[in-house]
């Protein structure tokens, strides 16, 4: 199957006056269409800025330093603002963190969804307007909301309205950063099955971001675990789950709190700064099966098995 | 057995909102409708008060706290009422009644040490007679948390995690001894790799300390694994009580079965099943007078939930729920 994202070795820095700040620093994977793809990780182990540099959202004084971003045979790094416009909202949507706030609050709902269309497409008003509704019954929000402010609605109706303003031109890749942080267990199950349901009904590949692996276990197909800007192990979430093949990984999977496990263990030590990442691998300092070779050589990140990769010396 | 450790009893928050300027109409919000509970204190135990964000959890902890009065109702520590406490023996109260906060970043000032929060509790309470002694109190409470002295002294907040902060408040808590300890979300904010390092860390501390904790938290994963006893608040209304492993096997009040199936499950191999119906509710119903405050959502709904309000009884041993369903239950054991 031919993928429809490809990364290779992206990097994406910010400038700071103590040198480059390192936060995305050679992370490759491809995503294939019509799957739901886990990133997770750590907060500071680059999985937004990520996200971010691969949607080319990025600000100064982040930038992105090499790699390439292939988007359906396109090269997304080589292409103009324009040219990147238009491909925004009809090939590409992005959900970003907190997005619920990103809402005008001087507009009514349905005008925003109507505005995200009518810049994009050649489209009528009339025909706008019927499409927003639309949509807005698709996530599962009354059409009355279309009427309304934001400020009217909770922090869980915002959210389904952005997620259904994401799906109106019908993209071929969503990427959604965190959705469900800070939203209540019900309406969290909520926004992850309308997420999970983005790929089941349109076919649309989705890219989810979330530090929580219980809502990644929920919904996703293939994960990426990140740690300190570089990709620890990708694999299907069944064998990530099931038999994680990177230290950190098998603990990051143990810490999580959950009805049937009566003790849980965190990782002890502290997530590493971009500024300085530690020699070697990134991960060595916390790792408790860290061996001499761990501390000089950095790992090469390869395929360990069929569909499964990781980078660890332990699995030489 | 004596007075219990902390009684609250049939207590009542409203806010009022808008009416600022005259330009607005003045409405009434009732945050906490006449909540009433217990903590022994005859053996620790960490209580989880748990509901949705808007169910009055942060409220009801800053009314313990003395940070808010209530609008109805008192609270009362150790048989006496809590406002007779902070006007009279405040430092005694303050000592006994520790809390620990959501931000681990807002209690930190800046612009000092982060020891200081550790130094100052030591001043204030008289914990050490020498600056010595007081050196030695703190590393020593450090070290029994499992953190390094050497790494945290001398540092400024933002030089050190998150889950450190959380955790340095811990060893403020071993070091002043409090009889009872109001935890306000405080792992939110930390990472998922930090945060059962944290909860170990309280959960030892219950025991080395014989200190009662109201651990306040919407995350049921989190809850069911640090708790004890368990509170389920709905809107305002406490609606289920009971041991904390029985509740979330069995829960009886369909509100509480709502939030136990919306858990998501850390493993790939069970996940949900079934699909949740959002239905929207206005304010005004959520905040229904009359009747459950569940009946507008709940699939159980029967005509007398939309005009009575269900008493919280026993169901069955040491479990109390608030719902119609059980009514004949109620009645059978009700004595004659």
């Amino acid at each position: 199957m031919e993928p429809i994202l490809r990364v290779e070795d992206l990097r994406v820095y910010y400038k700071s006056i103590f040198g480059d700040v390192r936060s995305v620093d050679g992370v490759s994977f491809s995503v294939n269409p019509n799957e739901v793809f886990g990133i997770a990780g750590e907060s500071g182990c680059g999985k937004s800025t990520l996200v971010e540099g691969i949607l080319r959202v990025i600000v100064p004084p982040a930038y992105i330093r090499s790699g390439r971003i292939v988007f359906k045979n396109t090269d997304l790094i080589s292409l103009g603002e324009e040219e990147l416009r238009k491909m925004r909202w009809k090939e590409l949507s992005y959900i970003p963190q907190g997005s619920m706030n990103s809402l005008n609050p001087v507009l009514r709902i349905e005008e925003q969804m109507m505005d995200a269309m009518i810049s994009h497409t050649e489209i009528s008003k009339q025909e706008a307007k019927e499409a927003a509704l639309s949509g807005l019954k698709e996530v599962g929000l009354p059409v009355e909301v279309a009427r309304m402010y934001p400020h009217e609605l909770s922090g869980g109706m915002k959210q389904r309205v952005i997620i259904a303003t994401s799906v109106l031109l019908k993209p071929s890749l969503i990427v959604a950063d965190e959705p469900v942080t800070a939203l209540d267990v019900v309406v969290q199950k909520g926004i992850l099955q309308s997420i999970a349901s983005l790929r089941d009904r349109h076919g649309i590949t989705v890219i989810f971001v979330a530090h929580d692996l219980a809502a990644h276990a929920e919904i996703v197909d293939s994960l990426v675990i990140m740690y300190a800007g570089r990709i620890a192990e990708i694999g299907s979430i069944f064998d990530v789950f099931g038999d994680p093949l990177h230290p950190y990984s098998k603990l990051l999977v143990a810490a999580v709190p959950s009805m049937e496990k009566d003790v849980v263990e965190g990782i002890p030590g502290l997530a590493p700064s971009p500024l300085d990442w530690p020699p070697g691998c990134r991960f060595h300092p916390r790792c408790p099966y860290a061996t001499p070779i761990c501390s000089k050589e950095e790992p090469a990140f390869k395929a360990v098995r069929q569909g499964r990769y990781a980078a660890c010396h332990l699995l030489e | 057995m004596g007075e219990p450790l902390l009684e609250v009893r049939n207590v009542t928050k409203d806010y009022t909102i808008g009416g600022g300027l005259g330009l607005t109409e003045r409405k009434i919000i009732r945050a906490v409708d006449k909540v009433s509970f217990t903590i022994s204190g005859e053996k620790p135990t960490i209580s989880a008060l748990v509901g949705q964000s808007g169910s009055g959890k942060s409220t009801i902890a800053r009314m313990i706290l003395g940070l808010l009065e209530p609008t109805s109702g008192g609270i009362l520590y150790q048989g006496k009422d809590t406002r007779l406490w902070l006007k009279k023996e405040k430092k005694a109260y303050r000592r006994n009644v520790q809390v620990i906060f959501q931000d681990p970043y807002g209690i930190y000032n800046p612009f000092y040490r982060v020891d200081r929060v550790l130094f100052k509790a030591v001043k204030k309470f008289g914990l050490a007679s020498s600056n010595d002694e007081a050196h030695n109190i703190v590393i020593e409470s450090m070290r029994a948390m499992g953190l390094r002295p050497e790494d945290l002294l001398g540092r400024y907040p933002h030089q050190i995690s998150g889950g450190e902060r959380q955790r340095l408040m811990l060893v403020r808590i071993l070091l002043i001894k409090p009889k009872l300890v109001i935890a306000d979300e405080p792992v939110s904010m930390i990472d998922v790799s930090l945060r059962s390092i944290f909860l170990n860390n309280l959960q030892g501390l219950k025991n080395r300390i014989k200190m009662s904790c109201v651990y306040i938290t919407h995350d049921l994963n989190i809850a069911h694994y640090v708790s004890d006893d368990i509170m389920v608040l709905c809107h305002g209304r406490m609606v289920e009580t009971g041991e904390t492993k029985s509740v979330v096997r069995d829960p009886l009040h369909p509100y509480t079965q709502n939030l136990v199936n919306a858990i998501p499950i850390p493993d790939p191999k069970k996940r949900w099943k079934d699909t949740v119906e959002i239905k929207g509710a206005t304010f005004e119903e959520l905040r229904a007078e009359q009747g459950c405050i569940y009946s507008h959502r709940c699939p159980h709904v029967m005509p007398m939930c939309k005009s009575e309000i269900p008493p919280l009884a026993e169901i069955k041993p040491g479990r109390k729920a608030a719902c119609f369903l059980y009514s004949e239950v109620i009645e059978a054991t009700k004595p004659k």
